[in-house]
């Protein structure tokens, strides 16, 4: 659509302009002012220049972290995006069953989600969850808060229980959108299942696709509760994920300075991997119409 | 035409309908059989959870729901919940609304490094905040209130509802705002007379995300309350480690924490595959 | 190519079907013969996109067979049956180029690449798209991307039929011409079956040897277009084609006289004793305007369309449309109307009688 140029639109943005001012400009700078300064308590600050972001570069910890974070976030998604492609691909079109299918899919995406973590910390105990018990039973040792393998598979699996719907969702929008007539044209064609799916649902879907792989990559990068709930962050430091070992360094030691040049640094990464997507996102977005 | 419903060959159709049945029957199953386990041992007594194994309750109770809807520290967590989630709905789509028209229809200066700015929000982790707004909120007095938690999930919701209403007020053509001033409508009547019915799908779309990334977060909600907005999420984690292992109870709470969600999707069933689309397809 | 026959050939939508009302389609038989080009005409809702989809193998009908030459194709899925169709909306693989598109059937039956790349070739050729042929297929003009999807119809040699669902729809109006015409010529060149499906009859008219209009999930005449214009079979046909249709007026016949509201018309025919509803037909082409004897009629409007005019005139309180030349003059003393008794058609119960020699 072509736009008008017209600065008084500026009025039209103030209100929320005023608002994420307060919610994020304020407290971000907070952080900054932390992750250059010092104290010993009693609220008496130092200038330390850059000294925190090198100590954080050098931190072991922070890399771990990182590394930790990176493959599970590259484990998700490659789990959750092409089972998700292949549920959407197997729901009904129309009719009662689609919706029963909409309404039971989305149901674990409004759980709050220390209860997502709660569900699957008793799901996967071997006394109480069934889980647990049937893979005990079946001779099967596994313990999840004693073995880290055990925990990544739990915290795996229960991110793509928790999400997987999420991108099945989006995929299944994208192929809402599909008109029959391509489907009967692929059938005059004689193209082979793969072939439809490669040449006429792929690229149909691939903008909703980005969106999910953007929201999915973000907010797996800032997990937070669900493993939190499950493991805290253990055994170890197995699952401590970025957002844990943050929260941990911040509230539970109370190490300000380091803290808040993690949090900048750890924001910078994510901003940086999004812009990337959005970019992509928006030339394909022109390239489609 | 409108005179030919498509309908796929019978024997074509007949074998793939059981794959997907099956397919669609086995990802249900992991879906609910989570939640079912959960449902579950709410409706059983502490004695039977951790006195042997069972896959539906043998001795049926509901004294774990009573528990909770009987005492005020417990409920009160699901009120105070739900006001913050609806104050931040309303609040997010209200201040969204008019940014997003703006995104939608005029060229102004820094229009994309403000829209991608506002993105960049929604990719803050709420850790990197957790610490900077229990500050800032104390500072200014709103501490343990609903419209500091309110406020707080703006951060995310506010981008997000943009960025939304922004995709659907795309789809509607430039004319129509046109054919209103020309009729002689000002912009605040025309806003709400005629813009917004067009695009209420958007609307609900909108508000239902911000309901959904409201209601399950937990971590803001947890560090900005400590009594009187504490949320039920943060009830349930401090019962875990107070009381010990009250599974029942625990496991009742967090039945119920499902209810609200469950209704919600009920009522929107009908947009949910078009709505996560976000006016995008 | 194949001839097609659709034989006691019905199709309701619903499971038990009862009134005549519920049949979408009504029994119908025809033969459909090999190498013609046949449009399906008719307002929305009279069957034809039902029939499209019975023929292409999308539905299957209720009753009746419907062969492809000596084959009985009726239940045969749409991939056994051969056919090409050409939808409303482009139907073109996005990402792919011109050249794949235009290859993907062929390389999907398992084609020798040698043969493949000669008829893409020539194909594009005939589209006229050669120099086009590395191009992605997004992005290209609505009208380019229908001559693919035909060109994807036509690169097989041997198609059963090439079905058109209203192909133009999306096109804009000086394409159209274009594309008609090159589809003519296609059409007159390799002898393709083609049926193709519109309610625009200048569309149906200028494509197609044989037009079968359709009207309430009947098959109310197959004609050529001078047929249809001359002699409608059904008083839908004379109203539906045409510009302005034809008058139909409610008449009574008596031998080689009709009666209009008592005023005579004289027929060029004789008719025996007719029952029902009795009307006579006539093109406002073949209706005249004098100042001698006629049916006296009250002036209402003139349209001026360039080419001739079009008078509005009212008998009584039935509407009578005359067609008269740009260059006459049409005087106030011209209050009367007189038809050519050779093109006055008489209908009972709206279907056409055969008079006899008068």
């Amino acid at each position: 659509m072509d736009k008008t140029t017209n600065h008084k639109a500026w009025f039209l943005v103030l209100p929320v302009l005023a608002l994420v001012a307060f919610s994020a400009v304020i407290p971000l700078m907070t952080v900054v002012n932390y992750s250059v300064q010092d104290t010993f308590g009693n609220n008496q600050f130092f200038w330390a220049g850059l000294e925190w972001f090198r100590e954080m570069l050098e931190s072991e910890r922070m890399w771990n972290a990182l590394g930790r974070q990176l493959v599970f976030s590259a484990t998700i998604l490659a789990i959750e995006v092409p089972l998700g492609i292949f549920v959407a691909l197997n729901m009904p079109k129309r009719g009662i069953w689609a919706s029963v299918c909409l309404v039971l899919m989305s149901l674990p995406l409004l759980i709050p989600w220390n209860v997502v973590g709660t569900i699957w910390q008793i799901f996967g105990r071997v006394d109480i969850g069934l889980l647990g018990y049937t893979l005990d039973k079946l001779g099967i040792d596994y313990n999840y808060t004693q073995d880290a393998v055990d925990a990544w598979i739990t915290v795996i699996v229960m991110d793509v229980w928790h999400w997987t719907s999420l991108v099945a969702l989006l995929a299944y929008a994208g192929l809402q959108s599909i008109p029959d007539a391509y489907y009967q044209a692929a059938k005059i064609d004689q193209a082979s299942r793969w072939k439809v799916f490669r040449y006429i649902e792929l690229p149909k879907m691939a903008g909703v696709l980005m969106i999910a792989v953007l929201l999915r990559f973000m907010d797996s990068f800032m997990i937070y509760t669900e493993p939190f709930v499950v493991t805290g962050g253990g055994p170890g430091n197995a699952t401590t994920f970025l957002s844990i070992d943050l929260v941990k360094m911040a509230l539970g030691q109370f190490d300000l300075g380091p803290a808040a040049a993690f949090s900048i640094m750890y924001f910078l990464v994510i901003l940086l991997i999004s812009w990337v997507f959005y970019t992509v996102m928006t030339n394909l977005d022109k390239k489609g119409g | 035409m409108a005179d030919a419903t498509m309908t796929e060959p019978r024997r074509a159709a007949l074998p793939r309908v059981n794959t997907r049945a099956v397919v669609m029957g086995l990802y249900l199953l992991f879906l609910l059989l989570p939640i079912y386990w959960l449902v579950n041992m709410s409706l059983k007594t502490n004695a039977e959870i951790l006195g042997g194994f069972s896959l539906w309750p043998r001795d049926l109770t509901l004294a774990n729901y009573a528990t909770i809807l009987t005492d005020a520290s417990w409920y009160m967590g699901y009120v105070n919940s739900l006001i913050y989630v609806v104050l931040n709905t309303v609040i997010s789509v209200t201040v969204a609304l008019p940014a997003a028209y703006a995104f939608s229809r005029y060229r102004f200066m820094g229009d994309k490094h403000l829209f991608f700015w506002l993105l960049t929000n929604r990719m803050a982790p709420p850790a990197v905040f957790a610490l900077p707004f229990f500050q800032l909120y104390s500072s200014v007095g709103l501490f343990d209130t609903h419209i500091a938690v309110a406020l707080a999930h703006c951060l995310f919701n506010v981008p997000l509802a943009v960025w939304i209403l922004e995709g659907f007020m795309r789809g509607v053509p430039k004319e129509i705002d046109e054919t209103a001033y020309i009729d002689g409508y000002s912009f605040p009547r025309f806003f709400v007379k005629i813009f917004m019915p067009l695009i209420a799908s958007g609307i609900g779309v909108a508000a239902f995300f911000c309901f959904m990334f409201s209601w399950v977060e937990l971590l803001l909600s947890r560090t900005l309350t400590s009594v009187d907005a504490k949320p039920i999420a943060a009830t349930m984690t401090r019962t875990v480690s107070a009381s010990g292992l009250d599974w029942g109870v625990l496991a009742a709470a967090g039945v119920l924490t499902i209810v609200p969600g469950a209704l919600v999707i009920y009522f929107v069933r009908n947009y949910i595959a078009k709505g996560f689309a976000l006016g995008r397809v | 190519m194949a001839r097609i026959t659709l034989d006691k050939l019905a199709h309701s939508y619903l499971p038990a079907p009862k009134s005549d009302d519920d049949w979408a389609l009504k029994e119908m038989n025809h033969v459909w013969e090999d190498g013609a080009a046949y449009a399906l005409l008719g307002p929305s809702g009279c069957g034809k996109s039902t029939l499209l989809n019975i023929i292409s193998g999308l539905l299957a009908p209720s009753q009746g067979r419907i062969l492809f030459d000596d084959a009985d194709v009726t239940h045969a899925p749409t991939t056994e049956r051969n056919i090409a169709q050409v939808f409303q909306f482009p139907v073109v693989y996005d990402t792919m180029t011109v050249r794949d598109n235009l290859a993907f059937p062929l390389r999907n039956r398992g084609r020798d690449p040698a043969y493949i790349a000669e008829r893409v070739q020539a194909i594009a050729r005939m589209i006229g798209m050669e120099d086009q042929l590395d191009r992605k297929a997004r992005g290209l003009t609505a009208d380019a991307k229908q001559k693919i999807s035909l060109g994807r119809g036509m690169v097989r040699r041997d198609v059963n039929a090439i079905l058109f669902d209203e192909p133009l729809t999306v096109i804009d109006p000086h394409m159209k011409w274009e594309l008609r015409t090159q589809l003519k010529s296609l059409h007159r060149d390799f002898g393709h079956t083609m049926i193709y499906v519109t309610h625009d009859q200048t569309e149906a008219l200028t494509f197609a040897d044989k037009v079968v209009v359709m009207y309430d999930g009947r098959v109310v005449q197959i004609g050529t277009p001078e047929e249809l214009f001359e002699t409608p079979a059904h008083t839908f046909v004379g109203y539906f084609i045409g510009s302005p249709g034809m008058n139909v007026l409610p008449a009574q016949v008596d031998g080689t006289r009709a009666y209009i509201e008592g005023a005579e018309v004289p027929l060029a025919h004789g008719y025996g004793a007719l029952s029902g509803k009795v009307e006579i037909g006539v093109r406002p082409e073949f209706a005249r305007l004098t100042a001698g004897d006629g049916l006296p009629v009250k002036i209402r409007r003139i349209e001026d369309v360039g080419r001739h005019k079009i008078v509005r005139a009212e008998f009584f309180s039935h509407e009578i449309n005359i067609i008269a030349r740009e260059e006459d003059h049409i005087g106030a003393d011209r209050t009367r109307v007189i038809f050519d008794p050779a093109r006055v058609n008489v209908y009972a119960d709206d279907w056409l009688v055969q008079g006899e020699a008068a």
